[in-house]
């Protein structure tokens, strides 16, 4: 199993899996909010709408659904 | 079809006169054949700036920049409006000289400048590398998105009775001009805004395309304050070499950084010189490294209308009665657009502009 | 320092992989690329393909665009590279069609693929309760799929009227894998199918909670999983300079673009499924290593299995009621929160992007240029790199 945080909550699921499914297993549906501020999550689940955005390891702006999960990572959906 | 005055492009110089001539009181037609704003209006920085490479150019950017800061109450928000001022930046102490002088120049005009030295620099712009020596801060410069800001004053002026003409002129006659459709428009004043386009109908004109790339970021809020630009970009961009980038960055209201600035003569393609850009780009990041981790959503190029002088073209075109001239703004044409209006506004209805005109008339030219 | 390939294939999925291992039989110097962390593309994501054997592998990589001719720069899991080619072979398949309706930015409304990946890649779903809509084969692909993982599936709402459907199952005769594939749902999906019927709107608050469909049911649900069929993938061919037609990569029989050697295969040359993916695949990775009699023995085999796409896309054509689905406040734009009544007034596409914002987000129109050519009769033209959102540092590189 990968363990890695979302918004400082501790989730772990299997390897292969990628980061957004880690975003809905910590209880989450919204990835990100839109720039009226609407909640949003992923759509396509491939690396196209830029729905499943967030921060990843201080990066902002990353698909999640198209990064797979790593041991440690520290996922934010805070940002934009 | 008649009117008082046709106006050739609907990009910000084209808005800028027909918004100024209806408000003198004339009927305008204006005849775009792309989409509003989308030629060079669509690929600029949008920068509100004054200069001061000459007395000519400060008086007009100068001018230029009052006429758009009385509008800003009125604008609407996808105006983009933001009055977030320039630093221009010196990256040693010979640059630090050009800030002292500048400094003099601009408070002997009235222009609100403030010196700052490295430490308030780096305070101002933390995302800025270390070692830079200070900068020229002048807080009346300000950003509008140009594209809205065309389809904004075409809008004043069409309340005013101006129309619309979605068609392309391919010839202009004496007092008249003619439309891909057949149709023609008479008019006793012709004024020709079209850009970098104008050598396609009047092929004299001295006006050369110059390209630039641009580039912009997804959305970093808070990352940039102000619109930075190297002092430098004074010694490249106004020289008249075939190619030259500067570090030139923007923040939009987006949150978004829009990454310039590179010149180009003699280029005539569209597409992105993915190397050069790269180039434009690696000049940034020398400047900012933090930029290094930003993503860019999209580049593109425009063309800027430039003349020999770097001055442009407003007036009546010489030994073409009825014809007048407004383009040739090569990098500054969002900024003097108000003032281009109003210049060719003030002529056609004779009455005495704000600033001498002559500099910018197309006469100064031999024919 | 770019590195040095005779033959490259952006693309891992069906087409790519058939051409990689048509490539490898001539070439020592094939490269695959693709995006996503595994080999197989969308419709084998997950299933452990593994490249042919001799074929250099970059996963995680993504093409950005052209840095000149013959070199292209990428992105390899966040380090950027470059990549020079002989020969390059475009596979870079389809997305699917997204169709705005009030609702569908409520999180938990998904694509109909767009589900399917994301279980694919971890996500939770036994025992959900999954509404399955929008139109063609695919939607029952994606409900057998969840059902197998012990979804709940609700419905599967064909938009497509049962006359056309049936006439097109009663055609698959013909392509007896096709129908096996497709139409092997067995009786419990079976039970769910309705054909004429498509969502009107979903509702919830802060994530998707019901929807309301076309016969005025309303169904509680956990996901909607919602595709209108598939938009094939052209933007890099169009950075190429490759001529584009109606959106889709022109080709010649050897699956030869019109820019000299470059070829491309599957999708972007029109939606075909996977059968013709592979085939043109083959022929595209036979013809760029010169072998044009193996090229060409697989011509017959092509005119096959193109009949299906044919008539797949009479049968699933998309109704007209679809279009009027948007209220003046619905959200077309994704990225940029641009509403619909925003775009009416303008008649191209470059008039909305420049005046509304429409198209200018991180996915520059890949979801609601297709809508808003299906809502409004305007389509984005041509793109501009990066073809991806690409760091500053990685397009600052140059060669030297
Ligand atoms: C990269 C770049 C950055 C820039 N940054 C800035 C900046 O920060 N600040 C600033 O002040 N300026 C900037 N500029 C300059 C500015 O963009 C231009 O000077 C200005 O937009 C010129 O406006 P225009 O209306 O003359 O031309 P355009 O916007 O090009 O408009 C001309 C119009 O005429 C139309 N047209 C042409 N021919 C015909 C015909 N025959 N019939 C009908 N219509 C026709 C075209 O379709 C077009 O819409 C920049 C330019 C570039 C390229
Ligand atoms: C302030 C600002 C912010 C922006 N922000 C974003 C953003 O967030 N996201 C985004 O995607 N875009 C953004 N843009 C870019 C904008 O949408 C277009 O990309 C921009 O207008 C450049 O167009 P293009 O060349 O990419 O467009 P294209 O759609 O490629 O069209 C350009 C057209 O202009 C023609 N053209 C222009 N000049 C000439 C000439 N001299 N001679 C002949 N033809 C010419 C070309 O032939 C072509 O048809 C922004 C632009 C500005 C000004
Ligand atoms: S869900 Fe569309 S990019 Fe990730």
């Amino acid at each position: 199993m990968i363990r890695l945080r979302v918004n400082g909550k501790p989730v772990s699921l299997p390897e292969g899996s990628v980061v957004a499914a880690a975003i809905a297993l910590s209880g989450l549906d919204a990835t990100r909010s839109s720039v009226r501020g609407e909640p949003r999550g992923p759509l396509c689940g491939m690396g196209i709408c830029f729905e499943c955005r967030a921060t990843i390891d201080g990066q902002p702006h990353q698909r999640t659904c198209q990064i797979p999960v790593r041991q440690g990572m520290e996922v934010s959906t805070d940002a934009g | 079809m008649t009117a008082d005055a046709v106006v050739i492009g609907a990009g910000i110089v084209g808005a800028a006169c027909a918004d100024a001539l209806s408000t003198v009181g004339l009927r305008v037609a204006v005849v775009e054949s792309r989409v509003i704003g989308g030629g060079a209006t669509a690929a600029g920085m949008g920068h509100i700036v004054v200069m001061d490479d000459s007395e000519a150019q400060f008086a007009l950017t100068h001018y230029s920049q009052q006429l758009w800061r009385t509008l800003s109450p009125e604008m609407p928000a996808e105006l983009e409006w933001d009055p977030s001022g320039t630093l221009w930046v010196a990256a040693d102490e010979e640059e630090m000289q050009a800030v002292a002088h500048k400094h003099a120049y601009y408070v002997a005009r009235g222009v609100n400048v403030e010196v700052l030295d490295a430490a308030q620099l780096a305070d101002a712009e933390p995302n800025l590398r270390r070692g830079l020596h200070g900068a020229l801060l002048i807080p009346g410069d300000s950003v509008v998105y140009a594209p809205c800001a065309a389809a904004w004053l075409l809008a004043r002026a069409q309340l005013r009775r101006a129309s619309l003409l979605a068609d392309r002129v391919i010839s202009i006659g004496r007092h008249s001009v003619h439309l891909t459709t057949g149709d023609r428009i008479e008019s006793p004043n012709i004024i020709l805004a079209s850009g970098a386009w104008a050598r396609e109908l009047l092929p004299a004109i001295p006006v050369r395309p110059r390209k630039g790339h641009l580039a912009i970021t997804a959305r970093y809020p808070g990352f940039l304050r102000r619109q930075l630009v190297e002092l430098g970009y004074l010694k490249s961009a106004h020289g008249h070499d075939t190619e030259s980038v500067a570090f030139n960055l923007q923040p939009r209201t987006t949150g978004q950084l829009l990454i310039g600035s590179s010149r180009q003569y003699d280029v005539t393609h569209t597409s992105i010189d993915a190397p050069f850009l790269a180039r434009m780009l690696r000049r940034a990041i020398h400047f900012m490294p933090a930029l290094e981790h930003l993503r860019v959503i999209r580049a593109w190029t425009g063309f800027r209308a430039a003349t020999p002088d770097s001055l442009p073209l407003i007036g009546p075109a010489p030994g073409r009665e009825g014809l007048w001239l407004a383009t040739g703004h090569e990098g500054l044409g969002i900024t003097t657009s108000l003032a281009t209006g109003r210049l060719i506004a003030d002529a056609i209805a004779g009455r005495t502009p704000a600033i001498p005109p002559e500099p910018y008339l197309p006469a100064r030219f031999p024919q | 320092m770019p590195a040095n390939f005779e033959v490259v294939i952006v693309g891992a999925g069906p087409a790519g992989l058939a051409a990689a291992s048509a490539a490898v039989e001539r070439s020592r110097r094939v490269l695959l690329i693709d995006d996503n962390p595994a080999p197989g593309g969308q419709i084998w994501r997950g299933e452990g393909r593994q490249p042919p054997r001799g074929v250099e592998t970059w996963l995680e990589t993504q093409v950005l665009g052209p840095l000149r001719p013959g070199l292209l720069m990428a992105d390899r899991a966040g380090v950027p590279a470059q990549i020079s080619y002989e020969k390059l072979i475009l596979a870079t398949g389809a997305r699917e069609r997204f169709l705005p309706f009030p609702g569908w930015t409520l999180p938990s409304v998904m694509g109909a693929g767009g589900l399917q990946a994301l279980v694919k890649g971890g996500l939770a779903i036994e025992g959900k309760r999954v509404v399955v809509a929008g139109t063609g084969p695919l939607l029952l692909a994606v409900a057998a799929y969840l059902a197998k993982r012990n979804a709940r599936i609700l419905l599967v709402a064909e938009q497509a009227p049962r006359q056309r459907v049936l006439r097109f199952t009663a055609n698959l005769w013909r392509q007896p894998a096709k129908l096996a594939q497709a139409f092997s749902m067995g009786r419990y999906l079976a039970l769910k199918y309705r054909t004429g019927l498509w969502p009107v709107s979903a509702h919830g608050n802060g994530k998707l909670e019901e929807i309301l469909l076309s016969n005025s049911r309303r169904l509680a649900c956990d996901y909607l999983s919602c595709g209108f069929g598939l938009v094939p993938n052209s933007e890099l061919a169009a950075l190429l300079g490759c001529r584009i037609a109606t959106g889709e990569v022109l080709v010649d029989e050897f699956q030869r673009t019109t820019r000299e050697r470059i070829w491309c295969a599957g999708e972007p040359t029109g939606i075909g499924g996977a059968e013709l993916s592979i085939i043109e695949g083959r022929i595209a990775g036979y013809a760029a290593t010169g072998d044009r009699h193996s090229a060409t023995s697989l011509f017959t085999a092509r005119m096959r299995a193109s009949r299906f796409p044919r008539e797949m896309d009479s049968a699933f054509s998309l109704r007209p009621e679809l279009r009027r689905l948007v209220h003046p406040g619905t959200i077309i734009c994704r990225c940029e929160d641009v509403r619909f009544s925003q775009l009416t007034s303008h008649t191209t596409w470059r008039a909305m992007k420049l005046h509304t914002r429409c198209g200018m987000g991180p996915c520059q129109g890949r979801v609601c240029g297709p809508a808003v050519e299906f809502l409004l009769g305007c389509a984005p033209e041509g793109a501009r790199p990066p073809l991806y959102p690409a760091t500053v540092s990685q397009l600052a590189l140059d060669r030297q």
